[in-house]
C-alpha cells in the first residue's frame, strides 16, 4: 500500500505524533462541553431556585464532605418507574448552584433529589445518627460526630464570598448575616436543613 | 559515550511502589466491601466510614497502584524500544518521589473529609497542583527520551504512553479548575449540568487514557515480548490507536443517560460508545492473536497466563461497556451494582492482570535475575486472582440485575411492586460473596509482593550489574513496511 508511506512519516516523528494526539483528543470535549456554557437550559436557574442560604450551604458542604453522593443520587431520570418512586423528573435548572453537582452514579440507598419534607426533622436526625435504629435492615453508616461539631460562621461567610466570585448571586445582606444564621447550629442541624430543602422550590 | 547502560533505578522503585500500593488500595477495597455487607464495620469512626474511605480505595488502586506501574513500565519501555538511556535522570527521580508524595497526601487527607467530591478526582486543589507538576515532568522525561532515541521508528507502545500523558494532562487540568476557599476547601468553577458533563468527560476518559491507553502500551510491549512473537498486525495496532483515542473522548456522556443533560449530548455519547467497540475489540484481538504459535507458553509461563486472561477481560468489559451505553440497557443497569461489576471486570480483569503479567515479565529483567523468585507462587497468584475476579463480577452482575429489575417492577395496576429497601435486602448475600472475591484478589497481591521482594534480593543488597544498551551496530533497523522485530531475549 502506497498510502501507508504517510503513516510511516508519523511513526518516525515524535513532535508530529504528540501534536496530532493533542488535536485528536480535543474534539470530543470541545463539541460536548463548550456548547453547554451557552445553553440557557443548563445554566439558568428555574423560577424559585435560589443560591443555598447559609445554613443549607453549610449542610450541603457536610453532605459533600461525608461522601453521601457515593450511595445516593440526586437525579430522577425520565423513566416512569423513577418518577413514580421519587417524584417529578430532575431538571438541569434545579442544580445550577450545585458546586460540585451531586447527581451521583450509584444507588445503594434511594435517590434524594426530592427527599425534602418526606420525613420529619426528628426522623432525619435519628436516622443520620444511627440508621438501623430507624430502618433495621439498612446498611448505611451512622454519622454520630455531626451532632458534636458546631458550624463555623467565619468559614460559611468565606465560602459564600467564594461562591459569589464564581457568579452565584448572594446579596451583601445574606453574606453579612451568614455567621448569625449558623450561630450555635451543629453540622447535623445544617445537614438536616439541606436535606429538607432538597427538591422543594420556594416559588417567588 | 558516557552512559552505556539503561537507567533502571527509578523503575525498580516504581515496581516496589506498585506492589505496596496494590496491597494498600485493595485492602481498603475489601474493608469497604465488608462495610456494605456488615455496616457495623464502620465502627461510627468518621475516618473509617465507607463514604469517606471509598475514594481511598479508588484513588489507591487507580492512581497509586496503576500510576506507579504505568510510570515504571513506561520508563522501561521507552528506553528498550529506543535503545537509549532515560533523559533527565534526576527529573525522572523527581517524578517518582513527587508521585508518591501526591498519592500519600491524597490518601492521608481524604478520610478526613478533605475532598473535592468529584469521582476519581477527589484530592483537593493543592494536591492537584502537585499532580500537575509531576505529570508535566513525566511528559518531559518521556518525550525527552523519545527525542534522543537511536531507533528511528517509534514503537507503538510509546504511542499509547504518549496519548496517556497528553490526554490525562488535559483532563486533569480542565476537570480540576476550582476556586479555593481555604487550603482544605474549594469550589469548582463549573456547576450543575455543566459540572456533570465535565466530570464524566473526565471520569470516562480517566478510564480511557489512564486505565486503557496506558495499559495498552504495556500490553503492546510485554505481550510480544512474552509470546516471543512479533505483534499479530502492526498496522492494525496503529489504526486502532487513532480510532481509540479520537472516539473515546466523545463517549463520556453515556454516564448521564436519561438525566437532565441535554438530549443531543446523551445521544452523541451513546453513538460514539457503540463505535468504540471496533478499536476495543480490535486491540484485544491483536494482543490475543500475537500468542498464535506460542499458546504452549501458557502451560509454563504464569506471566503469559495473566496477559491472556487480561486480554479476554479487556474484550469482555469493553463489549459490556458499549452495551451498557445503549439507552434502553442503561435504564436497567444505571445506579445498580452492574456498574460496579463492569468497572471491576475492567479493573481486576484487564488493568490488574495486564499489570501483574507485565510486572512479572519486567521484574527479573530490571532486577538482573534469570527469573522471578518463585514460579509456583506466580501460579498461586494467578488462580487466587482469577477465582476472586470471577466471584466478584458474577456476584455483582447478579446483584445489579436484581436491583434493576426490582426497581422497575410494576403491578398490574401500574403501582411499584417493591419498596427500595427490599432490593437492598435482596442483594445482601451477593455483598458477602463480593467480600470473599475481594479477599482472594488481595491475598494474591500479597503473594506477588512477597515474590517481588525476594526477586529483588540482589538489587536490595546493591550488587547488581547495570544493564547495557546494545552497541549501535547491533540495533536492528526495521525493514521498510515491516513490523519491528521482537527485541532479543536477554541471556
Amino acid at each position: 500500500m502506497s498510502s501507508y508511506k504517510h503513516w510511516e512519516k508519523l511513526e518516525k516523528n515524535a513532535v508530529l505524533l504528540a501534536v496530532l494526539i493533542a488535536i485528536v483528543v480535543s474534539f470530543g470535549g470541545l463539541a460536548e462541553i463548550v456548547p453547554l456554557f451557552n445553553d440557557a437550559q443548563t445554566v439558568k436557574p428555574l423560577p424559585g431556585v435560589k443560591p443555598y442560604d447559609a445554613l443549607r450551604l453549610a449542610g450541603r458542604d457536610v453532605y459533600v464532605r461525608e461522601g453521601c453522593y457515593l450511595c445516593h443520587s440526586q437525579m430522577i431520570r425520565t423513566l416512569s418507574f423513577e418518577t413514580q418512586r421519587y417524584g417529578d423528573r430532575s431538571m438541569a435548572g434545579e442544580s445550577v448552584y450545585d458546586r460540585p453537582f451531586q447527581w451521583g452514579s450509584k444507588r445503594t440507598g434511594p435517590d434524594l433529589a426530592r427527599v425534602g419534607g418526606k420525613y420529619s426533622d426528628a426522623w432525619q436526625r435519628a436516622h443520620l445518627l444511627a440508621p438501623r435504629e430507624v430502618v433495621p435492615r439498612s446498611n448505611m453508616p451512622g454519622y454520630p460526630w455531626l451532632a458534636e461539631t458546631k458550624v463555623d460562621g467565619d468559614s460559611v461567610t468565606a465560602r459564600m464570598l467564594t461562591l459569589r466570585k464564581l457568579g452565584d448571586p448572594y446579596t451583601d445582606a445574606e453574606i453579612v448575616g451568614a455567621a448569625a444564621a449558623v450561630l450555635d447550629k451543629t453540622e447535623l442541624d445544617a445537614l438536616v436543613a439541606y436535606l429538607q430543602g432538597l427538591g422543594v422550590r420556594a416559588q417567588p | 559515550m558516557p552512559t552505556r547502560n539503561y537507567d533502571d533505578h527509578g523503575i525498580r522503585l516504581f515496581l516496589l511502589a506498585a506492589a505496596v500500593w496494590g496491597v494498600v488500595g485493595m485492602s481498603i477495597g475489601v474493608l469497604a466491601a465488608a462495610q456494605m455487607a456488615w455496616p457495623a464495620l464502620n465502627f461510627d469512626v468518621s475516618w473509617l466510614t465507607f463514604s469517606r474511605i471509598r475514594a481511598n480505595h479508588t484513588f489507591g488502586v487507580i492512581f497509586a497502584f496503576g500510576g506507579s506501574a504505568l510510570m515504571g513500565t513506561c520508563y522501561y519501555i521507552v528506553q528498550r524500544t529506543g535503545h537509549v538511556r532515560l533523559a533527565f535522570g534526576k527529573l525522572a527521580m523527581f517524578t517518582f518521589w513527587g508521585w508518591q508524595a501526591a498519592c500519600f497526601l491524597a490518601m492521608l487527607t481524604m478520610p478526613f473529609g478533605i475532598t473535592q467530591a468529584k469521582e476519581y478526582a477527589e484530592p483537593e486543589w493543592f494536591i492537584d497542583l502537585l499532580i500537575a507538576v509531576v505529570w508535566v515532568s513525566f511528559a518531559v522525561v518521556f518525550f525527552g527520551t523519545l527525542a534522543r532515541r537511536r531507533i528511528k521508528h517509534i514503537y507503538v507502545a510509546n504511542w499509547y504512553y504518549g496519548a496517556l500523558i497528553i490526554a490525562v494532562a488535559l483532563l486533569h487540568i480542565v476537570n480540576n479548575l476550582a476556586l479555593p476557599v481555604s487550603l482544605f476547601k474549594s469550589y469548582p468553577i463549573y456547576s450543575g449540568a455543566v459540572d456533570a458533563m465535565v466530570q464524566w468527560w473526565y471520569g470516562h476518559n480517566a478510564v480511557a487514557f489512564f486505565l486503557t491507553a496506558g495499559f495498552l502500551g504495556m500490553m503492546y510491549y510485554f505481550v510480544p515480548r512474552q509470546a516471543q512473537q512479533p505483534l499479530w498486525s502492526y498496522r492494525f495496532s496503529i489504526v486502532n490507536f487513532w480510532a481509540l483515542i479520537s472516539v473515546y473522548m466523545w463517549a463520556g456522556s453515556h454516564h448521564l443517560l436519561y438525566t437532565a443533560l441535554p438530549d443531543w449530548v446523551q445521544s452523541v455519547g451513546m453513538v460514539f460508545s457503540l463505535i468504540l467497540l471496533m478499536p476495543s475489540v480490535g486491540s484485544a484481538a491483536n494482543g490475543l492473536m500475537t500468542f498464535n504459535g506460542s499458546w504452549h507458553k501458557l502451560r509454563t509461563d504464569p506471566a503469559a497466563k495473566f496477559m491472556v486472561m487480561a486480554l479476554v477481560f479487556y474484550a469482555v468489559s469493553t463489549f459490556e461497556g458499549s452495551m451498557m451505553a445503549i439507552k434502553s440497557v442503561n435504564s436497567l443497569t444505571h445506579y445498580t451494582d452492574w456498574t460496579v461489576a463492569h468497572v471491576h471486570a475492567g479493573a481486576i480483569g484487564w488493568v490488574a492482570m495486564i499489570t501483574i503479567g507485565s510486572l512479572y515479565a519486567m521484574a527479573p529483567r530490571a532486577l538482573d535475575r534469570a527469573a522471578v523468585h518463585s514460579t509456583p507462587a506466580m501460579n498461586l497468584h494467578f488462580w487466587l486472582h482469577t477465582a476472586g475476579l470471577l466471584l466478584y463480577v458474577i456476584s455483582m452482575w447478579t446483584a445489579g440485575v436484581t436491583e434493576g429489575l426490582m426497581w422497575r417492577a410494576q403491578n398490574d395496576d401500574g403501582s411499584l411492586t417493591y419498596d427500595f429497601l427490599s432490593s437492598l435486602i435482596a442483594v445482601q448475600p451477593y455483598y458477602v460473596i463480593r467480600v470473599l472475591g475481594g479477599l482472594l484478589v488481595l491475598s494474591g497481591m500479597v503473594v506477588m509482593a512477597w515474590n517481588l521482594w525476594h526477586t529483588a534480593a540482589d538489587a536490595r543488597a546493591g550488587h547488581i550489574k547495570p544493564i547495557l544498551i546494545p552497541p549501535p551496530e547491533d540495533i536492528p533497523e526495521p525493514v521498510h513496511d515491516q513490523t519491528p522485530p521482537p527485541l532479543p531475549e536477554r541471556a
